[in-house]
Formats: structure tokens, sequence, C-alpha cells
């Protein structure tokens, strides 16, 4: 603000040659009249369209209590719409969004990424809402044009949103968490001003497409205005973890298991790894030195950083390094940053720095903070001083289901009954209770097999043998046939699901999207939990099909792993025609069915 | 066959080329200029972070710099971060160097550091252009120490808002440098960027990025940087010899009998760090000293044209002075420099 004096005067005595170049290329030569050349007006009123057209996405968030707020962007027809965690956090579960259009709308909670300071909301009211075009954020480039949007200050009060203008400062930088919240890795700079209340908003690429959250500045010196330096998480970075946002989760960011620096020669080592951990099984030690991870050359250890913290816990992702000179291609499976139970205690905890407190008119930046006031509050005045909450709007309370661990279970069983109704669609098993006979070929002429599969066991036949299996209380006791990971307590479940349901299976959620090896694109996940064991059912998004079944006995223990593939229908039910089971590194086999048989 | 055919396609295509070019020169000579992010390549190897003394109360420990010869010389400016013996240097592509305090020129608060390397990418002095208020440019500098290894510098755009004098506003800004500056509209003058390049959106420099600057009236913070027309004779001075702090391997012989500071009249603060900044705590009344105007708390930051970095150097450069001779010590008294003459009785 008062750095526009400064400037008040500058401009004064400059204010010609600056504006006839605006937007000219630095080569153009003033032309003669004081109008400015054509291009640079072509220019401008094609910046002018696409902030016009950009803007109806944009959101101006309120607490419904009218206290706090920030920024976010629509990112679908139907309402879905992002903006940051540490936004919507003092918001609650239900928040006001304003629209260019003029209108209010009510919002409710969907899903929050506390560690990637993301959130997940819903608009209510309309099907048709202006949204956001998602970019390749990886493809922004140093020095490319952008503009942010949003509500800096809170100043608008006819929803109308204010854009900065800038450039793209730097790409792939790692910004430091607070403990371990609100990581920003391999996030986008730019000089474009952002201020307190534009958090959460949209930054857009010159087209006018998202290429990024707003979310942080470098407010450490100067008190909470913009300094020329603000960061954007990369709108990939969103895509990734848009899937778990959707299934109204609190969702974890990833860690290796290891700990990576840099060595004397500058190469990125393993300085520790846990020794439970996927990235162990797979065979990376200490001292291996890691070539690429999720696809990227690895030089430094910030950029090692920056790869990890795209991806959400449990995706499995290609790792390659080497030991002894001889280079490995693995793809390894990532643990949580968080304990579940840690992970909610901290969601719930005062966020010890925020990145962009919104200040209150007139505040001065605070050099002493006020002793707390230790004393008991008499319990009489809690009642005085506790306002109540403003009683959630009708269609938020439709919209909405309280569960630990979750930011809004609705969302979660929606997804969960989605992804089982397209499974079904496809063949339906509901009271096929008895006896399921599968018979087929093993693949490569290993010769004939059979599997009968009921709830109390399982029997395979194999030309080498028999395996049989019993259900008792820990399915992980008895994980047969041997080798195999529990093929057979793996299949009994995928019957269970099958025959029950989602309801009378046990305890099943929605996880997500994930990706598969050998799929393209990204598939819904199902877990199941029954008997001592975590089940996950990976379908495919657009068909409906199972195409894989990881069943983990244990945290610390590799997944019996089973791919489901060449699908035809037999008797009006589309089933697989192929099926391989894999544990660690080693495949069990490959199964070729010819007859499923399925008892009433 | 395949080579006449392809001559024949070349020369269609060089026809069909020169035509388009004529019709599209003005859109490609737009594409070309607006491709800032080529312009930003060619020009990130030249910037260099430089981590040196600091890392406590808000004084950063690291600043910005710029390569100015092939051979590793490096322009930065003249500030604390370079007030210790190990200051280390990273390259755009990641290489890690100690540097050496060539010299400094504390009138203009710059200094040039070298690494023992060679040819690298580098701003020729010689080439940096004046550009008038109004014109667009690019700051790159590490700022507030984003960049780490072969991450690259951070890039601002702004424009040149006004070109004037610091003296203008004599005693506002703490600083002892009092010539012209670009007065910048970009937030370009943060924690870590002191010693970075403005550039125009051609890849030409311009200035060096300077300290922070706080009004003192206003509370506010200055963008500017300094032309390098202002800077390349203190950098060529350095080059050859002058304002360094360090004598060459073969020492000079030493006079019979050498000034020191007890015939002066100056008492300097303790002695209690390696490198003690050389305040003077005393001045002996009537001595040379008080006669030629030094006061209590003065810095001396140049004997000659030596600069001096510490009690223990000013201390061993006057014994290469011969007790009769005149001297010019540069004081810094606030936010003055001021030079005075003396002469031992």
């Amino acid at each position: 603000m008062k750095r526009a004096f400064i400037l008040g005067i500058a401009t004064a005595l400059t204010s010609l040659p600056a504006w006839t170049q605006a937007g000219s290329s630095p080569s153009e030569t003033p032309p003669a009249s004081r109008l400015p050349p054509t291009t640079v007006l072509k220019a401008e009123d094609e910046r002018v369209a696409v902030i016009d057209k950009a803007k109806d996405s944009v959101l101006a968030v309120f607490a419904s209590t009218g206290k706090g707020g920030g920024s976010g962007v629509v990112i679908t027809a139907d309402g879905y719409a992002l903006s940051n965690f540490h936004v919507a956090r003092p918001c609650g579960n239900a928040m006001k969004c304003g629209m260019a259009d003029g209108q209010l709308y009510d919002a409710v909670i969907v899903g929050i990424d506390p560690t990637g300071d993301v959130a997940l909301i819903k608009l209510f009211g309309r099907d048709d809402f202006p949204h956001a075009e998602l970019a390749n954020s990886d493809q922004v480039r140093v020095g490319d044009w952008c503009f942010a949007m949003g509500n800096p200050f809170m100043l608008s009060t006819d929803f109308q949103p204010t854009v900065t203008y800038g450039i793209v400062s730097g790409v792939h930088r790692y910004q430091y968490p607070s403990g371990t919240l609100l990581e920003y890795a391999d996030c986008i700079q730019i000089d474009a001003s952002i201020n307190p209340g534009n958090s959460g908003g949209p930054l857009f690429d010159a087209e006018g497409r998202l290429i990024g959250i707003n979310g942080r500045g470098s407010f450490e010196k100067r008190g909470r205005v913009n300094v020329g330096v603000a960061f954007a998480i990369s709108i990939n970075q969103i895509k990734n973890f848009l899937g778990y946002l959707r299934s109204g989760r609190i969702v974890d960011h990833a860690t290796l298991g290891a700990r990576v620096g840099s060595d004397e020669e500058g190469r990125v080592v393993v300085t520790d790894i846990l020794d439970n951990s996927d990235a162990y099984r797979r065979g990376l030690h200490y001292d291996d030195e890691i070539v690429s991870f999720g696809g990227r050359p690895i030089s430094t250890a910030n950029g090692f950083k920056n790869v990890l913290g795209i991806y959400p816990k449990g995706w499995r992702i290609p790792l390659s390094f080497r030991q002894g000179g001889k280079r490995y291609d693995v793809l390894v499976r990532l643990r949580g940053v968080h304990g579940k139970e840690e992970l909610i205690k901290k969601t719930k905890a005062r966020p010890r720095v925020v990145p962009m407190p919104i200040p209150k008119p007139g505040e001065k930046p605070k050099k002493v903070q006020p002793k707390p006031d230790r004393r008991p509050i008499p319990t009489d005045r809690i009642k005085k001083t506790v306002r109540p909450k403003p009683p959630m709007p009708e269609v938020v309370k439709k919209h909405f289901q309280a569960k630990r661990g979750y930011a809004n279970f609705y969302f979660n069983r929606l997804n969960r009954d989605r992804v089982w109704k397209a499974w079904i669609a496809q063949g339906d098993f509901a009271g096929l209770r008895g006896t399921w006979t599968l018979s087929g070929q093993l693949e490569q002429g290993g010769g004939e097999f059979q599997f009968q599969l009921s709830d109390a066991d399982g029997l395979l036949k194999l030309p080498a043998g028999e395996a049989t299996w019993t259900a008792t209380d820990d399915y992980s006791s008895s994980l047969s046939p041997p080798h195999s990971g529990g093929l057979l307590p793996a299949l009994s479940l995928w019957r269970r699901l099958a025959v029950e349901g989602p309801d009378r299976f046990g305890d099943v959620t929605y996880l997500g999207l994930v990706p598969l090896a050998g799929h393209e694109g990204l598939v819904d996940v199902l877990v199941g939990l029954h008997k001592g064991v975590e089940c996950h059912f990976l379908f495919d998004p657009v068909e409906g099909h199972l195409l894989a079944i990881e069943m983990f006995p244990d945290e610390d223990v590799d997944p019996c792993e089973i791919y489901f593939s060449e699908y035809r229908q037999l008797d009006g039910r589309f089933l697989p025609g192929r099926m391989e089971v894999h544990v660690g590194d080693d495949l069990y086999g490959v199964f070729r069915f010819d007859e499923f048989e399925f008892e009433k | 066959m395949g080579t006449n055919d392809c001559n024949l396609q070349l020369s269609i295509c060089n026809v069909l080329l020169a035509a388009t070019a004529v019709i599209a020169s003005a859109e490609a000579a737009r594409a070309a200029g607006t491709s800032i992010a080529q312009v930003i390549d060619g020009v990130q190897p030249k910037i260099v972070k430089i981590y040196g003394a600091g890392g406590f109360r808000g004084m950063e420990a690291y600043q910005s710099g710029m390569l100015v010869s092939s051979e590793g010389h490096i322009l930065t400016v003249f500030s604390y971060v370079l007030d210790t013996e190990y200051i280390t240097t990273t390259l755009d592509d990641g290489r890690k160097f100690d540097a050496k305090l060539l010299g400094a020129d504390p009138r203009l608060e710059v200094a040039l550091l070298k690494i023992d390397a060679a040819e690298l990418p580098y701003f020729d002095l010689q080439q940096a252009i004046e550009v008038e208020e109004g014109a667009r440019v690019l700051a790159l500098s590490n700022l507030f120490g984003v960049a780490t290894g072969d991450e690259p510098a951070s890039v601002q755009h702004g424009v040149v808002s006004v070109k004037t004098n610091l003296t203008a506003r004599r005693g506002v800004f703490e600083t002892t440098y009092r010539g012209p500056v670009y007065v910048l509209d970009a937030m370009t003058n943060n924690p870590g960027a002191a010693g970075g390049a403005l550039i125009t959106r051609r890849g030409e420099l311009v200035g060096l990025l300077g300290k922070e600057l706080r009004n003192s009236l206003s509370n506010t913070w200055l963008n500017y940087a300094v032309p390098i027309q202002q800077l390349r004779e203190s950098v060529e001075a350095i080059r050859s010899g002058k304002f360094v702090s360090e004598r060459d391997e073969k020492p000079e012989e030493k006079p019979q009998r050498s000034l020191d500071l007890a015939m002066l009249g100056i008492e300097l603060v303790p002695n209690v760090l390696e490198r003690t900044p050389p305040y003077v705590d005393r001045v002996h009344p009537g001595s040379p000293a008080a006669e030629a105007g030094i006061r209590p708390d003065d810095l001396i930051v140049l004997l000659g044209q030596r600069l001096i970095q510490s009690c223990k150097s000013l201390r061993a450069e006057l014994e290469y002075i011969d007790f009769e001779d005149q001297i010019k010590l540069t004081v810094l008294r606030g936010q003055e420099l001021l030079e005075l003459t003396l002469q031992a009785k």
C-alpha cells in the first residue's frame, strides 16, 4: 500500500512510455501516433476475453458464520470445486460460495488433504456450473504468463473476483511443511500478487486453463502482504489426489519408507530405510543410488521430495535405483506419512502456521504475543461465550454424514455404491450362495485346474496336487495354497463381495482412484475388511469390471495380487477368461477359465 | 536419386520459407520477443547462489550473484554474507565451489568473488546496456533462498518505474550508495535477492539487484537495481588489484619503521573474533586521527585502496607503510562514507 507512494511518483513521470510498451515485444519501435500498435491492442483484447471467461468459475469462499474464508475454483459442471485445506478447515463442514454471477451458493466439504493443503468441496443449486479446464501443469515453463483470481483481503462484496497478472518464477519448487502438514511439493512459484484471501483460488495459464491452486506466499519478514513470491499447488498433483478426495476421506500423503540425501559426488543415495517397507522388499537398500522416481530423473534430494509429494499414500510408483553398478526398475507401494489416528488428530488441531492469515481491518502486525491466560475458566462462562453454530442448510444436511476419519462420509457411500452398481450391472451374483466351481487350464500346458469356493472353505485342484483352505476368525493365519500369498481366502472374499454386496460383506469403503500397471488411466478401489485381512478390489471405472484383487494379510507383508482380464459374456454375466496371480516379485500362476458353475 | 530429390525439396522449402518469412516476419518477431522462457533459459546458467555468514535474527546467510567472466569471476553485492572465510557458491548446473572474496568497493557496495573454474557462461559487463524509464525488465535472483542445488533461480517481471539517484532522499534509505538506480515496480529486492541480475526481455544485462532498502520514514521497502555502468570501473579496479583484501603471494618488503595505530592515535575495539570489524573505539585528543576528524564508532573500510575487513588485517596492512607516509582512510560513519587523510607526527 505504502509502496504505491513511490510508484505514484514514478508513474506520473513516466506514464507514457510505460503504457505504450505494454503487451508489445521489446523490439517494437514506438509508433508515430499515440495509439499502441494493433498487435498490442489485439493481445490486450485476447487477454481481457480470457480473463472474462475464467472469472465465471472462481469462488469467493465464506464460512457460514461469516468469519474467515478465502477463494476457490469450480472444476466440474455438477459443482465440485477446489480450495485450500487451510481455507476450508475454519469454515467447518458447510460453507457459502459467491460466484461472478452474483449468486451465493451453499457448499459442503467433500474431502481434505491436510498435508497437500487441498480441500474438495461441492456446490449445490445447479448442474451447469461454469468450470475451469484442467491443464497439464508439467508443461508450465518459467517465464510463462499466468494470472491468479480470487478474493484477496476479502475485498469483493459482489463476488467479482480480483485478477492479478504475472509470470511463472519457478517450477518444481519444494517448500517445507509445517510439521507434517501444509507441504508444498513440486509447486509453481509466481510473481503475480498473492495476498491473504487469495488462498484456495485458481492460478490460470495465459489461455485461462487451470494450472494450480494458490496457497502460499513468503510472508516471513514484511508482514501479511504480497512480496512478489507466491506458490501454487500444481494441478497435476491435485489430479493424482482427486479420486481420493472424492472418497470423502481425510487423505494422506506418502513416504517411501526410506530417507535420501546427496553424497559427496552429488548422487542422491538412500541414507536410511525401514526394513518393513515395500521399497526394502523390492530390493532397495542403504547407500543405493536413486536414479529416477515416478518417471523423473532424480538429481537432488528436493527433486526426490517433489516426486514423493505429488502422490497419495498407497499408490505404486516406478522407482529406478543403482546397486553395485546394476540398475533395477521396480514398482514401489508408498506408505502413509501419518498413522490413521495421528492424521485425524493433526487435522483437528490448530495449525501451527497458517500460510496466509487474513488480517482483520486495521490490524497491525503483532510483535509481542500476549501471554495466555492460564487461569481455569469457570464453566458458566463457557456457555455464554460459545456461539451456537448456524444451522446447516437443508441441502447440505442431505449431503453430509459425519464419521471419524472422514471429512464427509456421505461421499464415500456415494462412490462405493456407484462402483458396486457398475460392477453388478456386468453380472449379478445375488443369491448364488452355494459352492462356486471354476475350472480351466493352466497357461503354457500346465494342465487342468479347478477351484471350489464356498462360505466355509476352499479347494484348489492342480495336476501336482490339492490345496485346501478353511475359514477361521483370522484369514491371515492360513494363506493357502503355500507361496500364493493366500489365493483361496482372497477368492473367497471376492465371492463374498459378489454374493453379499458391500452392506452385508462387512466393512466396505471407497478408497479412490489408483494407478494399475498395464492399465491406462486410474482405477476405482473398494476396500473390504474381513476377518483380519484388508482386501482391495480394483475396478475399471468405465466398464465396471473387476480388474484386480490385492489381499493384505498384514500391513508389512506383500499382498496376494490377482489380475483378471479377457472378460467375455457367459450366461448373461461378464466373467474373466484369464487370471494371473503374483506375490511380491514372484508369479504364482496363470489360470485360463473355461467353465464357471455358481450354485444357489 | 535421393540426393537430387532432397535438394529439390530443400530449395522448394527455402522458397516457401522465404515467402512466409516476409509475410510473417512481424508475427515471428513478436513470437520470438515474447518467448521469455527461451531468454530465461539462456540467462539462468549465469546466475549464482552464494552462501556465507548470517543465519540469525532475520539476517539470511545467502545472496545472489552473476558470473562476469568465463574463468569464474562473480559479481555480487558487498554485504555481511561475504564476511567470512567460507563463502560457497552453487552454479546453475548444481556444481558447488568455494569462493574467494577477490575485493570489494564499499562505496558502491559491490564485491567480486572468484571460483576456480573455467569455460563458464557469463555476462560481459561491456555489453551491458542502459534502459529508459518504462522499459520492461526481468529480475533473476535466489530470493528467499527458494532454489537450491541445480534448481534455477527465481524470475520476476516488471517495469523500470524511474531512473533516479538514491541521494534524492538522503538519510531516508540506510545505504552508502548515492548513485543512480533503476526503481522497479516488481517486488524484487527481497531477502537473498541482492546480487541478482536485472535484464531486458531480450536477455541483455542492465543492472545488479541491490540490498534490501527500507524507507525509514514510511517503513516501506524499495525495489531497485544499480545500473551496470556504475559498477564497471570498480569491477575493473578490483580485477586489476585495487580494493582487494589479500596481498599477492610474495609480499612487498616492509619499511624499516612501519606505521602503527598508536602513532595515529587510534584505538580499535577489542579484537575478540577471527574477523573483528575494525571499529574505532577511542581517538586520542590532539592525535593525527583527531585532527583528521576520525571519531569513535567509525568503521574503517579502506586503507588507501586496500579493502580492510578486520582489526587484524588493518594492523597487518599498516606494517607495509612507512611511518612518515601520508595515508588515506575511508570510514563508514552511520550511512556516510568519508575519506580522511592522516599523517603520523
